[in-house]
């Protein structure tokens, strides 16, 4: 049995929400906006209280970084099964960079032998933070899990990786940092009882500057626009039309 | 006398107790100011009732028939017992998530939300009320973890006239025997558990009304006849036979005699979870329409973009936001221990007339594809309909609320 997976979560705009681009081109507008867990953190920590419920975990724990409402982002993660949950509270913008600096932070006090991520934030899509951290740690990673198998008394798992080419099976010495890819699971729903237990589980609230980590964004963004809207195409009334037009257009 | 104060103070009790619940005392908001359990259980059910039920809704309605794996993840989820205490297996949760359950299940499936409905509501609540300790420690969990349950008040000739019922409870030693039939009873088809209302003395008229607890072990009780109706089809609809039922005298709910006051009190609150039924029926009409409208083409224009199908659905989404807040009202008057029969009558009554208008508006801006199967809304249109005539006709929630407006000029 390991003692404990840390799960980063995060607040992102619900994915069924139709995003709108601030008039400034700033960014997305994210103002009175449903805001939920990252599907991709969600089956991460499915995962992991899987492998609790499993008893080769004792105990998972949901770390978000990011402004007041990440406390419901922990709550909902309690009430799907983790244990307890600590909030890095900041109004700042939140890169890949800094999350990773303050995760390498808390995993040094909190001695996790597993941090499971989601394999990318469905806002940014950046896809870096799980590599980032397990280069500052100097852990080895899998990323783009869509099995894990965990072996407590070989201090390993093996996990299944979906790959360009395939899957590919890695074994993988703990501690590890994995990231959880679509396929791995189907997430729970949070039981009523669940949920009312939840409110009573602790989160621990903690500052960027008490973790002892400059998030300062690195990147600057500078504009975000939207795609430009696909423009209709042309009906043809009869095969003969059809082939004229593509041999007009160069195609056969 | 001794007694009555008794049961009055018991009352009293339980609405002091529901203060102290996670319900804010003073109201600094809208009312879709939510605690976060609220939201999160909104949240929860929603996703729920689009994943786990959503897929099965058309064959449960073409069949009739309530797909037993839905009831049995409603029980998992915690549904069937969200206000119960967690003394007794329930969550603890306040009457407003309740609400947000039956609501937001609706707008998926009313008939799902229906047997959330009478089991958070019609049944728990007179056990809640009125049980023993024994009683709630007997029955409680087992509603809350397996057993559906229904409330059989209406017969064949009392619908309405809810206390002119004849089925007759005669005392022989330490148990009553229970003679009667009892019709168009919600959840009866899948129920294990029925409180069932019947007349001790019928020379007492009402006040011989007795509400008993009886379960499938009793000899004596069967499921009748299973109705065909025109909507909600896969909520069971069933006539209850009692035929010599032996019932103990420690299932009786309450007093003998009081049954009345219970059932009336009973279906008071319980019409709130219909008002949030049909809120939730309008809206989910109303959500499968207008992206349809934004797609659809006439004239070189989205239907949705010509301003008489644009006043109509301003019209829609203006009356299901005013009933939905009746709702909502009625439902934290209650958790405040405020008095709230009228508002309650009107949240149900407005709620059902505006399901109707809502349901069928859609099918018409639907155009053809509104009048086929193939489309989800002649659904609603079909299932709206029971709003106005369950839990209290339209003319009774009338009649309620005129009596109460008089009432506050005398």
């Amino acid at each position: 049995m390991i003692s404990k997976i840390l799960v980063p979560v995060k607040r992102v705009v619900d994915y069924a929400v139709k995003i709108r681009i601030k008039p400034d081109k700033s960014g997305v507008d994210t103002e009175s906006v449903k805001m939920s867990m990252n599907p991709f953190d969600e089956i991460a920590l499915e995962e992991a209280v899987r492998l609790k419920e499993k008893g080769v975990v004792k105990e998972v724990v949901a770390i978000s970084l990011g402004p007041a409402g990440c406390s419901e982002t922990l709550r909902t993660a309690m009430a799907l099964g983790a244990d307890r949950s600590i909030h890095v509270e900041t109004n700042q913008d939140i890169q890949p960079l800094g999350v990773a600096k303050v995760l390498q932070k808390i995993v040094l006090k909190e001695n996790p032998q597993l941090v499971f991520t989601g394999k990318q934030a469905i806002d940014d899509d950046s896809n870096q933070t799980a590599q980032l951290l397990a280069g500052l740690l100097g852990w080895n990673q899998a990323t783009f899990t869509s099995k894990v198998e965990l072996k407590p008394e070989e201090e390993k798992a093996v996990v299944t990786r979906e790959v360009d080419g395939g899957l590919e099976t890695l074994s993988v010495n703990l501690p590890s940092v994995l990231s959880a890819d679509l396929r791995l699971n189907q997430p729970r729903f949070a039981k009523l009882q669940n949920i009312m237990k939840a409110r009573k589980m602790p989160i621990e609230r903690l500052t960027p500057e008490q973790v002892g980590v400059d998030i300062t964004p690195r990147t600057k963004i500078i504009s975000v626009t939207e795609p430009p809207s696909r423009k209709s195409g042309v009906k043809v009334d009869s095969v003969t039309e059809l082939v004229d037009k593509l041999k007009k257009e160069g195609i056969l | 006398m001794h007694r009555l104060r008794l049961l009055n103070t018991g009352i009293r009790t339980q609405q002091i107790c529901r203060k102290f619940h996670s319900t804010p005392a003073r109201r600094v908001g809208s009312l879709h100011s939510f605690s976060e359990e609220e939201k999160l259980l909104k949240d929860t059910v929603a996703r729920f009732a689009k994943e786990v039920i959503a897929p099965k809704v058309k064959k449960m309605d073409d069949i009739s028939l309530m797909d037993p794996t839905i009831i049995r993840a409603l029980f998992e989820q915690g549904l069937m017992g969200i206000e119960t205490s967690a003394t007794y297996g329930g969550n603890g949760m306040n009457f407003t998530s309740a609400i947000l359950a039956i609501e937001e299940i609706a707008k998926v499936d009313p008939s799902v939300s229906v047997v959330v409905d009478v089991q958070n509501t019609l049944v728990s609540i007179p056990l809640r009320r009125w049980g023993t300790e024994e009683q709630q420690q007997k029955y409680l969990p087992r509603l809350c973890t397996d057993t559906v349950g229904c409330f059989c008040l209406s017969e064949w000739g009392s619908g309405s006239d809810a206390f002119a019922l004849q089925t007759t409870a005669r005392r022989e030693g330490n148990s009553f025997v229970l003679n009667g039939t009892k019709a168009w009873i919600t959840n009866s088809g899948e129920s294990q558990f029925f409180i069932v209302f019947a007349n001790v003395d019928h020379s007492m008229g009402y006040k011989g009304i007795t509400a008993f607890i009886v379960t499938k072990h009793n000899t004596g009780i069967k499921i009748g006849k299973r109705e065909n109706k025109l909507g909600l089809r896969a909520s069971s609809t069933c006539e209850v036979n009692l035929v010599n039922c032996v019932v103990s005298e420690q299932d009786v709910l309450g007093e003998v005699g009081k049954g009345y006051k219970y059932a009336i009190e009973t279906l008071n609150e319980g019409r709130i979870g219909i008002a949030a039924q049909m809120c939730g029926l309008a809206q989910g009409a109303l959500d499968h329409t207008i992206p349809y409208l934004m797609q659809r083409k006439q004239f070189g224009q989205t239907i949705a973009s010509f301003q008489g199908v644009r006043f109509d659905y301003a019209w829609l989404a203006t009356e299901i936001e005013a009933a939905r807040l009746l709702t909502y009202n009625a439902a934290r008057l209650q958790e405040e221990g405020k008095p709230f029969t009228k508002e309650a009558a009107m949240a149900k009554l407005f709620s059902s007339e505006v399901a109707t208008r809502v349901a069928s508006k859609c099918v018409e801006m639907l155009g053809g594809v509104g009048f086929t199967k193939d489309f989800p809304v002649e659904k609603y249109y079909r299932d709206c309909k029971i709003g106005q005539i369950y839990e209290g006709t339209t003319n009774i929630q009338l009649e309620t609320i005129g009596k109460l407006v008089v009432k506050e000029y005398e």
